[in-house]
Protein backbone atom coordinates (compact mmCIF):
# COMPACT_ATOMS: atom_id res chain seq x y z
CA UNK A 1 0.00 0.00 0.00
CA UNK A 2 2.46 2.53 0.96
CA UNK A 3 4.90 1.71 -1.83
CA UNK A 4 1.73 2.11 -4.18
CA UNK A 5 1.68 5.39 -2.87
CA UNK A 6 5.21 6.73 -2.94
CA UNK A 7 5.09 5.29 -6.67
CA UNK A 8 2.05 7.25 -7.00
CA UNK A 9 3.85 10.62 -5.29
CA UNK A 10 7.10 9.99 -7.31
CA UNK A 11 6.03 11.51 -10.44
CA UNK A 12 5.13 14.76 -7.85
CA UNK A 13 7.86 14.87 -6.34
CA UNK A 14 10.00 14.83 -9.51
CA UNK A 15 8.08 17.64 -11.09
CA UNK A 16 8.20 19.71 -8.04
CA UNK A 17 12.15 19.08 -7.82
CA UNK A 18 12.23 19.98 -12.03
CA UNK A 19 10.40 23.66 -11.49
CA UNK A 20 12.65 23.96 -8.21
CA UNK A 21 15.53 23.80 -10.61
CA UNK A 22 14.28 25.45 -13.37
CA UNK A 23 12.86 28.43 -10.73
CA UNK A 24 16.32 28.64 -8.36
CA UNK A 25 19.11 28.60 -10.06
CA UNK A 26 19.74 31.09 -12.46
CA UNK A 27 20.80 30.46 -16.38
CA UNK A 28 23.84 30.61 -17.23
CA UNK A 29 25.06 33.74 -18.28
CA UNK A 30 26.37 32.00 -22.02
CA UNK A 31 23.23 31.08 -22.75
CA UNK A 32 21.17 33.55 -24.96
CA UNK A 33 18.33 34.40 -23.04
CA UNK A 34 14.21 34.15 -24.12
CA UNK A 35 11.42 36.87 -23.58
CA UNK A 36 10.13 34.05 -21.47
CA UNK A 37 10.84 30.88 -19.30
CA UNK A 38 8.70 28.41 -21.69
CA UNK A 39 10.25 25.53 -20.27
CA UNK A 40 8.86 25.90 -17.19
CA UNK A 41 5.42 26.85 -18.85
CA UNK A 42 5.47 23.36 -19.82
CA UNK A 43 6.05 22.02 -16.86
CA UNK A 44 3.41 23.87 -15.48
CA UNK A 45 1.22 22.67 -18.04
CA UNK A 46 2.43 19.18 -17.46
CA UNK A 47 2.24 19.51 -13.33
CA UNK A 48 -1.95 20.73 -13.81
CA UNK A 49 -2.46 18.10 -15.98
CA UNK A 50 -0.62 15.34 -13.40
CA UNK A 51 -2.01 16.75 -10.16
CA UNK A 52 -5.51 16.53 -12.28
CA UNK A 53 -5.03 12.19 -12.88
CA UNK A 54 -3.49 11.57 -9.79
CA UNK A 55 -6.22 13.40 -7.82
CA UNK A 56 -8.82 11.50 -10.29
CA UNK A 57 -6.82 8.37 -9.41
CA UNK A 58 -8.21 8.57 -5.71
CA UNK A 59 -11.56 7.81 -6.93
CA UNK A 60 -11.09 5.10 -9.61
CA UNK A 61 -9.44 2.17 -8.72
CA UNK A 62 -8.86 1.52 -12.60
CA UNK A 63 -7.29 4.78 -12.89
CA UNK A 64 -5.19 4.41 -9.69
CA UNK A 65 -3.56 1.47 -11.00
CA UNK A 66 -2.73 2.96 -14.35
CA UNK A 67 -1.75 6.09 -12.93
CA UNK A 68 1.12 3.70 -10.58
CA UNK A 69 1.83 1.94 -13.40
CA UNK A 70 2.51 5.31 -15.52
CA UNK A 71 4.11 7.27 -12.80
CA UNK A 72 7.46 6.23 -12.21
CA UNK A 73 8.61 6.15 -15.89
CA UNK A 74 7.03 10.10 -15.73
CA UNK A 75 8.86 10.57 -13.00
CA UNK A 76 12.16 9.18 -14.81
CA UNK A 77 11.50 11.14 -17.65
CA UNK A 78 10.92 14.47 -15.77
CA UNK A 79 14.10 13.94 -13.88
CA UNK A 80 15.97 13.59 -17.14
CA UNK A 81 14.83 17.21 -18.30
CA UNK A 82 15.92 18.57 -15.04
CA UNK A 83 19.50 16.92 -15.74
CA UNK A 84 19.48 18.28 -19.20
CA UNK A 85 18.32 21.63 -18.12
CA UNK A 86 21.01 21.75 -15.47
CA UNK A 87 23.70 20.33 -18.24
CA UNK A 88 22.53 22.77 -20.92
CA UNK A 89 20.84 25.69 -19.53
CA UNK A 90 21.82 26.03 -16.02
CA UNK A 91 25.61 25.49 -15.91
CA UNK A 92 26.17 25.54 -19.89
CA UNK A 93 28.92 22.82 -19.57
CA UNK A 94 28.13 21.88 -23.50
CA UNK A 95 28.69 24.15 -26.32
CA UNK A 96 25.68 26.49 -26.51
CA UNK A 97 25.68 26.47 -30.49
CA UNK A 98 24.20 22.85 -30.63
CA UNK A 99 22.94 22.72 -27.13
CA UNK A 100 20.26 25.37 -26.84
CA UNK A 101 18.60 26.25 -23.12
CA UNK A 102 15.44 23.61 -23.01
CA UNK A 103 13.68 27.48 -22.18
CA UNK A 104 15.14 27.54 -26.28
CA UNK A 105 13.72 24.63 -28.08
CA UNK A 106 10.26 25.08 -26.16
CA UNK A 107 10.22 29.09 -27.01
CA UNK A 108 10.01 27.21 -30.91
CA UNK A 109 6.98 25.48 -30.49
CA UNK A 110 4.98 28.95 -29.44
CA UNK A 111 7.07 31.23 -31.94
CA UNK A 112 7.08 28.67 -34.93
CA UNK A 113 4.08 27.07 -34.33
CA UNK A 114 2.27 28.24 -37.84
CA UNK A 115 5.04 26.94 -39.81
CA UNK A 116 5.48 23.93 -37.75
CA UNK A 117 1.74 22.77 -38.36
CA UNK A 118 2.11 24.36 -42.16
CA UNK A 119 5.15 21.40 -42.35
CA UNK A 120 3.50 18.61 -40.25
CA UNK A 121 0.32 18.94 -42.75
CA UNK A 122 2.26 18.94 -45.72
CA UNK A 123 4.60 16.11 -44.75
CA UNK A 124 1.28 13.64 -43.47
CA UNK A 125 -0.39 14.74 -47.33
CA UNK A 126 3.48 13.64 -49.00
CA UNK A 127 3.81 10.53 -46.61
CA UNK A 128 -0.09 9.34 -47.47
CA UNK A 129 -0.24 9.65 -50.88
CA UNK A 130 3.11 7.74 -51.37
CA UNK A 131 1.57 5.26 -48.26
CA UNK A 132 -1.04 4.47 -50.48
CA UNK A 133 0.21 4.44 -53.61
CA UNK A 134 2.95 1.93 -52.50
CA UNK A 135 0.91 -0.13 -50.42
CA UNK A 136 -2.17 -0.80 -52.44
CA UNK A 137 1.01 -1.79 -55.27
CA UNK A 138 2.63 -3.77 -52.79
CA UNK A 139 -0.81 -5.63 -51.55
CA UNK A 140 -1.57 -6.33 -55.05
CA UNK A 141 1.84 -7.62 -56.07
CA UNK A 142 2.21 -9.92 -52.65
CA UNK A 143 -1.62 -11.03 -53.50
CA UNK A 144 -0.32 -12.23 -57.57
CA UNK A 145 2.93 -13.69 -56.21
CA UNK A 146 1.50 -15.18 -53.66
CA UNK A 147 -1.18 -17.57 -55.12
CA UNK A 148 0.12 -17.45 -58.99
CA UNK A 149 3.13 -19.75 -59.55
CA UNK A 150 4.05 -18.56 -63.12
CA UNK A 151 3.84 -14.89 -62.43
CA UNK A 152 5.98 -15.39 -59.02
CA UNK A 153 8.76 -16.93 -61.56
CA UNK A 154 8.76 -14.24 -63.58
CA UNK A 155 8.17 -10.99 -61.05
CA UNK A 156 9.98 -12.29 -58.24
CA UNK A 157 13.51 -11.67 -59.58
CA UNK A 158 12.04 -8.12 -59.70
CA UNK A 159 11.20 -8.17 -56.26
CA UNK A 160 14.86 -9.55 -55.48
CA UNK A 161 17.08 -7.00 -57.54
CA UNK A 162 14.31 -3.72 -56.64
CA UNK A 163 13.56 -4.12 -53.15
CA UNK A 164 16.39 -4.31 -51.23
CA UNK A 165 17.89 -0.59 -52.56
CA UNK A 166 17.22 1.94 -50.11
CA UNK A 167 14.45 3.98 -51.62
CA UNK A 168 16.64 7.11 -51.23
CA UNK A 169 19.47 5.60 -53.39
CA UNK A 170 16.83 6.46 -56.25
CA UNK A 171 16.88 10.10 -55.68
CA UNK A 172 19.49 11.59 -58.40
CA UNK A 173 17.94 9.57 -60.77
CA UNK A 174 14.27 10.04 -60.06
CA UNK A 175 14.85 14.06 -58.97
CA UNK A 176 15.74 14.52 -62.52
CA UNK A 177 12.98 12.44 -64.59
CA UNK A 178 10.09 13.47 -62.50
CA UNK A 179 9.07 17.11 -63.78
CA UNK A 180 8.74 17.95 -59.80
CA UNK A 181 10.38 16.92 -56.73
CA UNK A 182 7.30 16.37 -55.10
CA UNK A 183 6.04 13.45 -57.39
CA UNK A 184 9.68 12.04 -56.72
CA UNK A 185 9.32 11.99 -53.21
CA UNK A 186 6.61 10.16 -54.04
CA UNK A 187 7.73 8.15 -55.96
CA UNK A 188 10.21 7.40 -53.40
CA UNK A 189 7.86 7.11 -50.73
CA UNK A 190 5.82 4.36 -52.69
CA UNK A 191 8.58 2.35 -53.45
CA UNK A 192 9.92 2.28 -49.84
CA UNK A 193 6.55 0.73 -48.59
CA UNK A 194 5.92 -1.45 -51.88
CA UNK A 195 8.56 -4.09 -51.05
CA UNK A 196 8.19 -4.83 -47.55
CA UNK A 197 4.36 -5.43 -48.21
CA UNK A 198 4.51 -7.19 -51.03
CA UNK A 199 7.42 -9.55 -49.49
CA UNK A 200 5.20 -10.02 -46.42
CA UNK A 201 1.79 -10.23 -48.01
CA UNK A 202 3.29 -12.91 -50.15
CA UNK A 203 5.29 -14.35 -47.88
CA UNK A 204 1.58 -14.61 -45.39
CA UNK A 205 -0.11 -16.54 -48.44
CA UNK A 206 2.56 -19.16 -49.16
CA UNK A 207 2.53 -20.16 -45.01
CA UNK A 208 -1.55 -20.43 -44.84
CA UNK A 209 -1.94 -23.65 -43.45
CA UNK A 210 -2.92 -26.25 -46.53
CA UNK A 211 -5.83 -27.51 -44.24
CA UNK A 212 -7.60 -24.41 -44.47
CA UNK A 213 -7.89 -24.51 -48.21
CA UNK A 214 -8.55 -28.05 -47.90
CA UNK A 215 -11.63 -27.35 -45.70
CA UNK A 216 -12.82 -24.98 -47.96
CA UNK A 217 -12.52 -27.38 -50.90
CA UNK A 218 -14.65 -29.92 -49.27
CA UNK A 219 -17.05 -27.44 -48.37
CA UNK A 220 -17.67 -26.55 -52.43
CA UNK A 221 -15.47 -23.11 -52.52
CA UNK A 222 -14.41 -21.71 -55.61
CA UNK A 223 -10.96 -20.39 -56.50
CA UNK A 224 -11.54 -16.69 -55.95
CA UNK A 225 -13.83 -17.32 -52.48
CA UNK A 226 -10.82 -19.21 -51.36
CA UNK A 227 -8.27 -16.38 -52.29
CA UNK A 228 -10.50 -13.68 -50.56
CA UNK A 229 -11.91 -15.62 -47.70
CA UNK A 230 -9.29 -17.64 -46.62
CA UNK A 231 -5.83 -16.94 -47.84
CA UNK A 232 -6.12 -13.19 -47.80
CA UNK A 233 -7.44 -13.44 -44.05
CA UNK A 234 -5.15 -16.07 -42.77
CA UNK A 235 -2.37 -14.09 -44.43
CA UNK A 236 -3.40 -11.01 -42.80
CA UNK A 237 -1.01 -11.16 -39.78
CA UNK A 238 1.90 -11.25 -41.91
CA UNK A 239 0.78 -8.29 -44.32
CA UNK A 240 0.42 -6.32 -41.03
CA UNK A 241 4.16 -6.79 -40.02
CA UNK A 242 4.87 -6.10 -43.74
CA UNK A 243 2.77 -2.55 -43.21
CA UNK A 244 4.74 -2.12 -40.22
CA UNK A 245 8.23 -2.59 -41.61
CA UNK A 246 6.75 -0.01 -44.66
CA UNK A 247 5.83 2.52 -42.33
CA UNK A 248 9.17 2.57 -40.48
CA UNK A 249 10.47 2.88 -44.00
CA UNK A 250 8.57 5.27 -45.14
CA UNK A 251 9.23 7.59 -42.18
CA UNK A 252 13.14 7.80 -43.30
CA UNK A 253 12.29 7.97 -47.17
CA UNK A 254 10.13 10.71 -46.19
CA UNK A 255 12.26 12.84 -44.18
CA UNK A 256 15.26 12.17 -46.36
CA UNK A 257 13.20 13.10 -49.46
CA UNK A 258 12.15 15.70 -47.77
CA UNK A 259 15.50 16.89 -47.39
CA UNK A 260 17.14 16.53 -50.76
CA UNK A 261 14.18 18.02 -53.19
CA UNK A 262 10.83 19.08 -51.18
CA UNK A 263 10.11 23.13 -50.26
CA UNK A 264 8.69 21.97 -47.06
CA UNK A 265 7.74 19.48 -44.46
CA UNK A 266 9.64 18.27 -41.20
CA UNK A 267 12.20 17.06 -42.92
CA UNK A 268 13.26 20.64 -45.29
CA UNK A 269 12.29 22.02 -41.88
CA UNK A 270 15.14 20.50 -40.23
CA UNK A 271 17.38 20.60 -43.01
CA UNK A 272 16.44 24.39 -43.29
CA UNK A 273 16.60 25.25 -39.94
CA UNK A 274 20.13 23.28 -39.32
CA UNK A 275 21.70 25.69 -42.23
CA UNK A 276 20.71 28.83 -40.85
CA UNK A 277 22.48 27.14 -37.48
CA UNK A 278 18.97 27.70 -35.86
CA UNK A 279 19.73 24.07 -33.06
CA UNK A 280 16.77 25.25 -30.41
CA UNK A 281 14.39 24.85 -33.78
CA UNK A 282 16.40 21.56 -34.91
CA UNK A 283 15.53 20.06 -31.57
CA UNK A 284 12.26 20.95 -31.76
CA UNK A 285 11.54 19.40 -35.53
CA UNK A 286 12.84 16.47 -33.99
CA UNK A 287 10.79 16.57 -30.68
CA UNK A 288 7.58 17.10 -33.46
CA UNK A 289 9.07 14.07 -35.60
CA UNK A 290 9.05 11.69 -32.92
CA UNK A 291 5.20 12.60 -31.89
CA UNK A 292 4.55 12.06 -34.87
CA UNK A 293 5.80 8.72 -36.00
CA UNK A 294 4.76 7.39 -32.30
CA UNK A 295 1.74 8.46 -33.56
CA UNK A 296 1.38 6.86 -36.44
CA UNK A 297 2.49 3.69 -35.14
CA UNK A 298 0.12 3.72 -32.69
CA UNK A 299 -2.72 4.03 -34.95
CA UNK A 300 -1.01 1.41 -37.13
CA UNK A 301 -1.47 -1.21 -33.92
CA UNK A 302 -4.98 -0.07 -32.99
CA UNK A 303 -5.82 -1.21 -36.52
CA UNK A 304 -4.52 -4.00 -35.96
CA UNK A 305 -6.40 -4.87 -32.47
CA UNK A 306 -9.40 -4.04 -34.41
CA UNK A 307 -8.52 -6.61 -37.55
CA UNK A 308 -6.63 -9.02 -35.37
CA UNK A 309 -8.37 -9.50 -32.81
CA UNK A 310 -8.47 -12.97 -33.16
CA UNK A 311 -4.75 -13.10 -33.09
CA UNK A 312 -2.58 -10.87 -30.57
CA UNK A 313 0.42 -10.21 -29.52
CA UNK A 314 2.77 -10.30 -33.14
CA UNK A 315 4.11 -7.52 -31.97
CA UNK A 316 3.73 -5.04 -28.86
CA UNK A 317 3.61 -1.47 -28.77
CA UNK B 1 -31.52 -43.34 -49.44
CA UNK B 2 -28.79 -42.03 -50.65
CA UNK B 3 -24.87 -42.33 -49.73
CA UNK B 4 -23.28 -45.27 -51.37
CA UNK B 5 -20.15 -45.52 -51.67
CA UNK B 6 -18.34 -48.28 -53.91
CA UNK B 7 -14.42 -48.48 -54.20
CA UNK B 8 -12.94 -50.18 -56.83
CA UNK B 9 -9.97 -51.52 -57.67
CA UNK B 10 -8.12 -48.60 -56.33
CA UNK B 11 -4.43 -48.52 -55.86
CA UNK B 12 -2.01 -44.78 -55.01
CA UNK B 13 1.85 -44.92 -54.60
CA UNK B 14 3.83 -42.22 -52.93
CA UNK B 15 7.06 -41.36 -54.56
CA UNK B 16 9.61 -40.80 -50.80
CA UNK B 17 12.09 -38.14 -50.75
CA UNK B 18 14.89 -40.64 -51.91
CA UNK B 19 13.09 -41.66 -54.96
CA UNK B 20 11.65 -45.12 -53.75
CA UNK B 21 8.31 -46.00 -54.32
CA UNK B 22 5.62 -46.51 -51.40
CA UNK B 23 2.37 -48.08 -52.31
CA UNK B 24 -0.52 -46.37 -49.85
CA UNK B 25 -3.16 -48.56 -51.54
CA UNK B 26 -3.32 -51.33 -52.99
CA UNK B 27 -5.93 -52.93 -55.04
CA UNK B 28 -8.39 -51.81 -52.43
CA UNK B 29 -11.91 -53.19 -53.04
CA UNK B 30 -15.29 -51.68 -51.00
CA UNK B 31 -18.94 -51.34 -50.72
CA UNK B 32 -20.36 -49.29 -48.38
CA UNK B 33 -24.29 -49.19 -47.74
CA UNK B 34 -26.49 -45.83 -47.49
CA UNK B 35 -26.49 -44.76 -44.47
CA UNK B 36 -24.30 -47.16 -42.66
CA UNK B 37 -21.67 -46.06 -40.25
CA UNK B 38 -17.83 -47.56 -41.33
CA UNK B 39 -14.67 -47.30 -39.48
CA UNK B 40 -11.31 -48.15 -41.13
CA UNK B 41 -8.81 -49.07 -38.59
CA UNK B 42 -5.52 -50.15 -38.42
CA UNK B 43 -1.89 -49.01 -37.73
CA UNK B 44 0.05 -45.98 -39.23
CA UNK B 45 0.97 -46.50 -42.77
CA UNK B 46 -2.19 -48.97 -43.74
CA UNK B 47 -3.00 -46.29 -45.96
CA UNK B 48 -6.82 -45.67 -44.00
CA UNK B 49 -6.39 -42.03 -44.25
CA UNK B 50 -4.93 -41.54 -47.98
CA UNK B 51 -8.35 -44.08 -48.81
CA UNK B 52 -10.23 -41.53 -47.25
CA UNK B 53 -9.16 -38.25 -48.90
CA UNK B 54 -9.31 -40.52 -51.71
CA UNK B 55 -13.04 -40.33 -51.25
CA UNK B 56 -13.48 -36.89 -50.55
CA UNK B 57 -11.72 -36.20 -53.82
CA UNK B 58 -8.56 -33.67 -51.96
CA UNK B 59 -5.97 -36.55 -52.95
CA UNK B 60 -6.95 -38.66 -55.65
CA UNK B 61 -5.94 -42.36 -56.69
CA UNK B 62 -3.45 -43.61 -59.53
CA UNK B 63 -5.95 -46.33 -60.80
CA UNK B 64 -9.64 -47.82 -60.04
CA UNK B 65 -12.14 -45.60 -59.31
CA UNK B 66 -14.64 -44.91 -56.51
CA UNK B 67 -18.10 -43.86 -57.05
CA UNK B 68 -20.44 -41.83 -55.05
CA UNK B 69 -24.33 -43.10 -55.54
CA UNK B 70 -22.85 -44.01 -59.10
CA UNK B 71 -20.56 -40.68 -59.80
CA UNK B 72 -17.07 -41.07 -60.14
CA UNK B 73 -15.54 -38.94 -57.69
CA UNK B 74 -12.86 -36.25 -59.30
CA UNK B 75 -12.67 -33.40 -57.08
CA UNK B 76 -13.57 -32.31 -53.43
CA UNK B 77 -17.56 -31.31 -53.21
CA UNK B 78 -19.72 -30.46 -50.75
CA UNK B 79 -21.51 -34.04 -50.60
CA UNK B 80 -18.68 -34.91 -48.87
CA UNK B 81 -18.75 -33.70 -45.85
CA UNK B 82 -14.91 -34.07 -44.30
CA UNK B 83 -14.09 -33.41 -40.37
CA UNK B 84 -10.03 -33.62 -39.95
CA UNK B 85 -8.13 -34.28 -36.85
CA UNK B 86 -7.44 -31.02 -35.81
CA UNK B 87 -10.84 -28.92 -36.12
CA UNK B 88 -9.31 -26.61 -38.69
CA UNK B 89 -12.40 -23.54 -37.82
CA UNK B 90 -10.58 -20.33 -39.59
CA UNK B 91 -9.72 -18.61 -36.53
CA UNK B 92 -10.61 -15.27 -38.00
CA UNK B 93 -14.11 -15.81 -38.18
CA UNK B 94 -16.72 -16.46 -35.21
CA UNK B 95 -18.14 -20.03 -34.53
CA UNK B 96 -21.41 -18.84 -36.43
CA UNK B 97 -19.33 -17.52 -39.77
CA UNK B 98 -17.55 -20.55 -39.77
CA UNK B 99 -20.22 -22.99 -39.56
CA UNK B 100 -22.22 -21.03 -42.76
CA UNK B 101 -18.88 -20.95 -44.20
CA UNK B 102 -20.01 -23.25 -46.76
CA UNK B 103 -23.13 -22.27 -47.69
CA UNK B 104 -21.74 -18.54 -47.85
CA UNK B 105 -19.33 -20.04 -50.19
CA UNK B 106 -21.94 -21.76 -52.59
CA UNK B 107 -24.15 -18.80 -52.27
CA UNK B 108 -26.86 -20.37 -50.49
CA UNK B 109 -26.69 -18.76 -47.38
CA UNK B 110 -29.73 -16.43 -47.45
CA UNK B 111 -32.01 -19.33 -47.75
CA UNK B 112 -30.17 -21.76 -45.16
CA UNK B 113 -30.24 -19.65 -42.44
CA UNK B 114 -32.12 -21.70 -40.33
CA UNK B 115 -30.29 -24.34 -41.07
CA UNK B 116 -27.11 -22.84 -39.47
CA UNK B 117 -29.37 -22.31 -36.30
CA UNK B 118 -30.19 -25.65 -35.99
CA UNK B 119 -26.97 -27.23 -36.32
CA UNK B 120 -25.29 -24.57 -33.82
CA UNK B 121 -27.74 -26.15 -31.14
CA UNK B 122 -27.14 -29.54 -32.71
CA UNK B 123 -23.95 -29.64 -31.52
CA UNK B 124 -24.44 -28.18 -28.30
CA UNK B 125 -23.29 -24.66 -28.75
CA UNK B 126 -26.13 -22.15 -28.28
CA UNK B 127 -25.08 -19.09 -26.89
CA UNK B 128 -21.35 -19.38 -28.30
CA UNK B 129 -22.07 -18.24 -32.14
CA UNK B 130 -20.21 -14.86 -31.66
CA UNK B 131 -17.07 -16.75 -30.10
CA UNK B 132 -13.95 -17.24 -31.43
CA UNK B 133 -12.48 -20.54 -31.90
CA UNK B 134 -9.13 -19.72 -29.60
CA UNK B 135 -12.33 -19.20 -27.02
CA UNK B 136 -13.62 -22.23 -26.71
CA UNK B 137 -12.33 -25.76 -25.79
CA UNK B 138 -11.01 -28.57 -27.94
CA UNK B 139 -14.35 -30.21 -27.49
CA UNK B 140 -16.13 -27.56 -28.65
CA UNK B 141 -13.92 -26.71 -31.64
CA UNK B 142 -14.40 -30.32 -32.53
CA UNK B 143 -18.08 -29.99 -32.31
CA UNK B 144 -18.53 -26.63 -34.49
CA UNK B 145 -16.41 -28.12 -37.28
CA UNK B 146 -18.82 -31.40 -37.38
CA UNK B 147 -21.83 -28.38 -37.58
CA UNK B 148 -19.49 -26.74 -40.41
CA UNK B 149 -19.28 -30.79 -42.47
CA UNK B 150 -23.12 -31.15 -41.80
CA UNK B 151 -24.88 -27.80 -42.34
CA UNK B 152 -24.34 -28.36 -46.02
CA UNK B 153 -26.57 -31.86 -46.30
CA UNK B 154 -23.89 -33.78 -47.25
CA UNK B 155 -24.56 -37.45 -48.42
CA UNK B 156 -21.50 -38.91 -46.91
CA UNK B 157 -19.53 -37.44 -43.83
CA UNK B 158 -15.38 -38.36 -43.74
CA UNK B 159 -14.39 -37.88 -40.30
CA UNK B 160 -10.38 -38.75 -40.28
CA UNK B 161 -9.41 -39.43 -36.87
CA UNK B 162 -11.53 -36.21 -35.57
CA UNK B 163 -11.51 -37.15 -32.02
CA UNK B 164 -8.01 -38.44 -31.74
CA UNK B 165 -6.87 -34.77 -30.30
CA UNK B 166 -9.66 -34.79 -27.63
CA UNK B 167 -8.99 -36.15 -23.66
CA UNK B 168 -10.49 -39.67 -22.97
CA UNK B 169 -13.99 -38.24 -21.59
CA UNK B 170 -14.82 -35.61 -24.13
CA UNK B 171 -13.72 -38.37 -26.30
CA UNK B 172 -16.81 -40.61 -25.15
CA UNK B 173 -19.18 -37.70 -25.19
CA UNK B 174 -18.32 -36.92 -28.31
CA UNK B 175 -18.49 -40.75 -29.79
CA UNK B 176 -22.30 -40.63 -28.54
CA UNK B 177 -23.01 -37.38 -29.99
CA UNK B 178 -21.88 -38.56 -33.14
CA UNK B 179 -23.93 -41.61 -32.77
CA UNK B 180 -26.65 -39.30 -32.25
CA UNK B 181 -26.07 -37.17 -35.44
CA UNK B 182 -25.94 -40.41 -37.23
CA UNK B 183 -29.31 -41.13 -36.75
CA UNK B 184 -30.84 -38.15 -36.99
CA UNK B 185 -29.46 -36.99 -40.32
CA UNK B 186 -29.42 -40.74 -42.12
CA UNK B 187 -26.25 -40.03 -43.68
CA UNK B 188 -23.41 -42.57 -44.83
CA UNK B 189 -20.03 -41.87 -42.17
CA UNK B 190 -16.97 -43.35 -43.03
CA UNK B 191 -14.68 -42.89 -40.17
CA UNK B 192 -10.89 -43.06 -39.51
CA UNK B 193 -9.92 -44.08 -36.29
CA UNK B 194 -6.66 -46.28 -34.45
CA UNK B 195 -8.29 -46.70 -31.53
CA UNK B 196 -10.12 -50.27 -31.62
CA UNK B 197 -12.79 -49.50 -28.84
CA UNK B 198 -14.19 -46.34 -30.99
CA UNK B 199 -14.52 -48.49 -33.94
CA UNK B 200 -16.64 -51.04 -32.17
CA UNK B 201 -19.11 -48.68 -30.26
CA UNK B 202 -19.39 -46.73 -33.03
CA UNK B 203 -19.67 -48.78 -36.00
CA UNK B 204 -21.70 -51.33 -38.64
CA UNK B 205 -19.06 -52.35 -40.26
CA UNK B 206 -15.15 -52.42 -39.15
CA UNK B 207 -12.61 -52.30 -41.85
CA UNK B 208 -9.46 -53.55 -40.87
CA UNK B 209 -6.66 -52.60 -42.94
CA UNK B 210 -2.85 -53.12 -42.80
CA UNK B 211 0.25 -52.06 -44.14
CA UNK B 212 3.34 -53.21 -46.30
CA UNK B 213 1.20 -53.52 -49.17
CA UNK B 214 -1.36 -51.54 -47.51
CA UNK B 215 -4.88 -53.17 -48.12
CA UNK B 216 -8.09 -54.19 -46.64
CA UNK B 217 -7.63 -57.36 -44.27
CA UNK B 218 -10.85 -57.93 -43.45
CA UNK B 219 -14.09 -56.67 -43.34
CA UNK B 220 -16.01 -57.75 -39.68
CA UNK B 221 -19.38 -56.79 -38.87
CA UNK B 222 -20.61 -55.96 -35.74
CA UNK B 223 -24.19 -57.02 -34.94
CA UNK B 224 -24.75 -55.96 -31.63
CA UNK B 225 -27.44 -53.25 -30.53
CA UNK B 226 -27.59 -50.07 -30.28
CA UNK B 227 -26.68 -48.34 -27.33
CA UNK B 228 -23.67 -50.56 -26.99
CA UNK B 229 -22.25 -50.87 -23.44
CA UNK B 230 -18.04 -50.37 -23.92
CA UNK B 231 -17.56 -53.59 -21.53
CA UNK B 232 -19.80 -56.26 -22.41
CA UNK B 233 -18.59 -59.91 -23.43
CA UNK B 234 -19.68 -59.49 -27.06
CA UNK B 235 -18.16 -56.69 -27.10
CA UNK B 236 -14.48 -57.83 -26.15
CA UNK B 237 -15.03 -60.70 -28.17
CA UNK B 238 -14.90 -58.30 -31.02
CA UNK B 239 -12.02 -56.48 -29.71
CA UNK B 240 -10.13 -59.45 -29.18
CA UNK B 241 -10.68 -60.69 -33.01
CA UNK B 242 -9.96 -57.53 -34.20
CA UNK B 243 -6.68 -57.38 -32.13
CA UNK B 244 -6.09 -60.68 -33.32
CA UNK B 245 -5.82 -59.70 -36.98
CA UNK B 246 -3.67 -56.57 -36.21
CA UNK B 247 -1.34 -58.56 -34.99
CA UNK B 248 -1.36 -57.21 -31.06
CA UNK B 249 -3.63 -59.29 -29.13
CA UNK B 250 -0.10 -60.44 -27.54
CA UNK B 251 -0.77 -64.18 -27.96
CA UNK B 252 2.23 -64.81 -29.53
CA UNK B 253 4.89 -62.80 -27.06
CA UNK B 254 6.87 -64.81 -25.03
CA UNK B 255 7.19 -63.64 -21.78
CA UNK B 256 10.53 -61.90 -20.75
CA UNK B 257 11.13 -64.20 -17.60
CA UNK B 258 9.77 -66.80 -15.42
CA UNK B 259 9.03 -67.30 -11.88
Amino acid sequence: MLVKEIKKVSVIISLLLAIAVAVLIPNAARQPVTDKPYFLYFLGIAGIIIVFFYLLSFFSNKLSAKFEKKAPLLAGGILLLSIINLVCSKYALLPVLFFPSLDRVFAVFVKDRSLIVKCILSSAKLLGIGFLVGASLGFITGIVVGFNKKLAYWINPFIKIIGPIPATSWSPLVLSLFSTSYQAAVFMIALAVWFPITVMTSNGINNVQQTYFEVADTLGAGKFYKIFKVGIPAALPSVFLGFFYATTGSFITLVTAEMFGCKSGIGWYLNWQKSMMLYANVYAGLIVLALLCNLIITLLFKIRDRLLGWQKGVIKW
Amino acid sequence: MVGEIVIDHVSKSFTNPDGSEVKALNNVNLKVKPGSFISLIGPSGCGKTTLLRAISGLNLQDTGVILLDGEEIKKPGHDRGFAFQQANLYPWLTIEKNISFGLKARGIYKEKKQDVKEYIEMVGLKGFENSYPHQLSGGMNQRASLARALVGHPKVLLLDEPLGALDAFTRMNMQDEILRIWKEQKITIIMVTHDVDEAIYLSDQVVIMTPRPAKIEKVIDIELARPRARGNEDFLKYRTQILKILNYAGENVEPEYYL
